[in-house]
């Protein structure tokens, strides 16, 4: 291990501050006994027990969890499906479109994909609520999960698949027991990928919502706009502890998958 | 198409188990290529290939890489299928039957193994596909970890294990199902070389002792020599000559076989006499020499005349003396300045250059312990063989 030099740890505490402090500030204010949001009153929870009285920030938790859950489903799904069209059928025609298509909504400014989704919804005639987040959401979330799973599928070796038809295992049993095993991890970590994008996106969800499913992002956002209050910075804790979980699982995912990969290839 | 699971489960280890009316049928193919083409885009990888492979035997596949060796294995385990011909196991057609369906298994290259699965899971797997009892797929799993000794790593990981135990278990997993044949796909590449050696001996004591008909993919011509019963040598998609290991170093069919396996010296001429036992050739510099035997050549034929580097006798000094024109000196008998010298302890290798420019190289067993060499760089010396030591190739 190399000694980090004062200049390095100066730079490090510095863009470590930079990115945390603010979030630090946050959690510090959601213990804050004061009604005032910048000045210390000492430590208290009582905004998190206000928090298991508002029903409307609950509501929208819920609406948010059922909405990320359902569409980093669905977006895994799709998403793995097309990282194994990109991987295993070759150079078809049309390849190299195909792949495109699925990465730009990778960079799609997302005020862009929300508004076009709205267009389409209203052009079609689609009553706006939940449903149309969960579909707005799959899109967006699915070229992440393509990515992640694709990156598992190439270094998948093909001739597990050939020793388990060799062995006597049927090509769809073999896709069940042994490439679905394997390429999990991949899987797993898109899916919480997408669980986590979908959790706190506000842009495309202002965008695709209707009445009767407002998600937590909106939620806190509209709340702020009439002046912050300490319910927020608690509700906001409770959600960077959730992301945090998910993002950590899911690095703890491919990290593991990686060192199996590591010896025994 | 039945699955082959050998009537007893549970082999008695270290004897021969094989029943006593087996051994007749021991020259049976077990496989056999029908005339079989297989062409990928521009490139015919397999050449209206013919070839039978006994019951019981250990066959080679030995080419360079890119011959169709590897091609000609994955036909017979079902991965690629021929474009033309036919492929008979145990005399049937196995055109229409899947990988997944075939009496055969094979060994990876790369081992293939699961990494989700235990060591034992892995041998288990192709057990139960075939849904046998668990009773009966735990004492098989236990049998194939005693026979590839890896008792007690049972629940261990692959990547838990060291490359020569993962070779074991991928051996162990192929076996476990009792296959009418057992494809090996260069099963020692991934081996050091001291390994290498010791697995090459564990693998053919268990294959005496399983009696299954074992086919080998390699390109190392040492493995394929040390290991297998007859060898097919591979180029080109086609087989240049199938044979035992001795038939093919000692009389091989080509100039690029006598090439391909091992040193030797090609020495071209045309054919001078014909007696009842050897024929005469000189060569463009005027040299005699003779060959034993009776090859299908006429008087004045091209010929190639094939002699192995340790066939030579080297003398120095006194002896080494006299010119080359026939009758003066002995008969296969050349003289020349050493160019060359490599010491590779067991033996030493000299290239010997004779007056015509010529090289022809020599290796002698190093037999006493001498430091300072009996020949050195510009030494004159005599390279002779006998008649019975060259063979004569046509093609």
């Amino acid at each position: 291990m190399r000694r980090l030099s004062p200049f390095n740890l100066v730079s490090l505490a510095l863009g470590l501050a930079f990115l945390y402090v603010p979030i630090l500030i946050l959690v510090v204010y959601s213990f804050n006994a004061s009604r005032l949001v910048t000045v210390w009153g000492g430590f208290s929870t009582r905004w998190y027990v206000a928090l298991m009285q508002d029903r409307a920030l609950q509501e929208a938790a819920l609406t948010s969890l059922g909405i990320a859950l359902a569409s980093a489903t669905l977006a895994t799904v799709l998403g793995t499906l097309a990282a194994l069209a990109l991987t295993r059928l070759g150079r078809f025609r049309g390849r190299l479109p195909f792949a495109a298509m699925i990465y730009a909504p990778l960079v799609m400014p997302e005020v862009i994909t929300g508004l076009s989704l709205l267009l389409l919804f209203v052009a079609v005639g689609f009553e706006r609520g939940a449903a149309t987040v969960t579909i707005a959401h799959t899109t967006l979330t699915m070229c992440f999960v393509a990515v992640v799973v694709q990156s598992r599928l190439a270094g998948f070796d093909r001739s597990l698949e050939e020793a388990a038809q060799d062995l006597g295992c049927p090509p769809l049993r073999t896709f069940l027991t042994v490439t679905l095993p394997v390429i999990a991890p991949g899987i797993a970590a898109g899916f919480l990928l997408a669980f986590s994008l979908s959790l706190d996106d506000l842009v495309i969800a202002s965008f695709t919502t209707g009445p009767g499913a407002t998600t937590l992002p909106i939620r806190i956002y509209s709340e702020v706009r009439l002046g912050v209050k300490p319910e927020i910075n608690a509700v906001c804790t409770i959600f960077i502890a959730v992301t945090a979980v998910v993002v950590i699982l899911a690095s703890l995912a491919t990290r593991r998958a990686e060192r199996r990969e590591a010896v025994s290839s | 198409m039945p699955r082959a699971v050998a009537p007893t489960p549970a082999r008695p280890a270290g004897r021969d188990a094989r029943p006593a009316g087996d051994r007749a049928e021991k020259h049976r193919p077990m496989v056999r290529f029908d005339t079989v083409t297989r062409r990928f885009a521009d490139v015919t990888a397999v050449d209206r290939l013919g070839l039978d492979i006994r019951e019981g035997e250990f066959f080679a596949l030995l080419g360079p890489s890119g011959c169709g060796k590897t091609t000609l294995l994955r036909m017979l385990a079902g991965f690629e299928r021929p474009d033309d011909g036919r492929i008979l196991l145990a005399g049937e057609d196995i055109a229409a039957v899947p990988p997944w369906q075939r009496p055969v298994n094979m060994m990876f290259q790369s081992y293939a193994l699961f990494p989700h699965l235990t060591v034992a899971g892995n041998i288990a797997f192709g057990l139960k596909q075939e849904r046998l009892p668990r009773p009966e797929i735990d004492a098989r799993v236990a049998e194939m970890l005693r026979l590839v000794r890896l008792e007690g790593l049972g629940g261990r990981r692959p990547h838990q294990l060291s490359g020569g135990q993962r070779q074991r278990v991928a051996l162990a997993r192929a076996l476990a199902k009792h296959p009418k044949v057992l494809l090996l796909d260069e099963p020692l590449a991934a081996l050091d070389k001291k390994l290498r050696e010791e697995t090459q001996f564990e693998l053919m004591a268990l294959q005496e002792r399983l009696a299954t008909t074992f086919v080998i993919v390699t390109h190392d011509q040492e493995e394929a020599m040390t290991m297998a019963d007859r060898i097919g040598v591979m180029n080109h998609g086609r087989l240049a000559q199938v044979g035992t290991p001795a038939e093919i170093y000692e009389q091989p069919r080509s100039r690029w076989v006598a090439g391909f396996i091992g040193d030797v010296n090609l020495i071209d001429g045309t054919v001078a006499a014909i007696a009842s036992d050897g024929i005469e050739i000189a060569d463009a510099a005027g040299r005699r020499f003779r060959a034993a035997g009776a090859p299908p050549v006429q008087t004045g034929d091209a010929v190639t005349l094939a002699v192995r580097p340790e066939k030579f006798a080297v003398a120095t000094g006194a002896d080494a003396a006299g010119a080359d024109v026939a009758g003066a000196a002995p008969v296969n008998s050349v003289a020349g300045k050493v160019a060359d010298i490599g010491y590779l302890g067991d033996i030493s290798v000299y290239k010997v250059r004779l007056d015509d420019g010529t090289v022809l190289k020599a290796s002698v067993t190093n037999a006493h312990r001498h430091t300072t060499p009996a020949i050195g760089w510009d030494d004159t010396v005599r390279l002779s063989f006998p008649p019975a030591a060259a063979a004569v190739l046509t093609e």
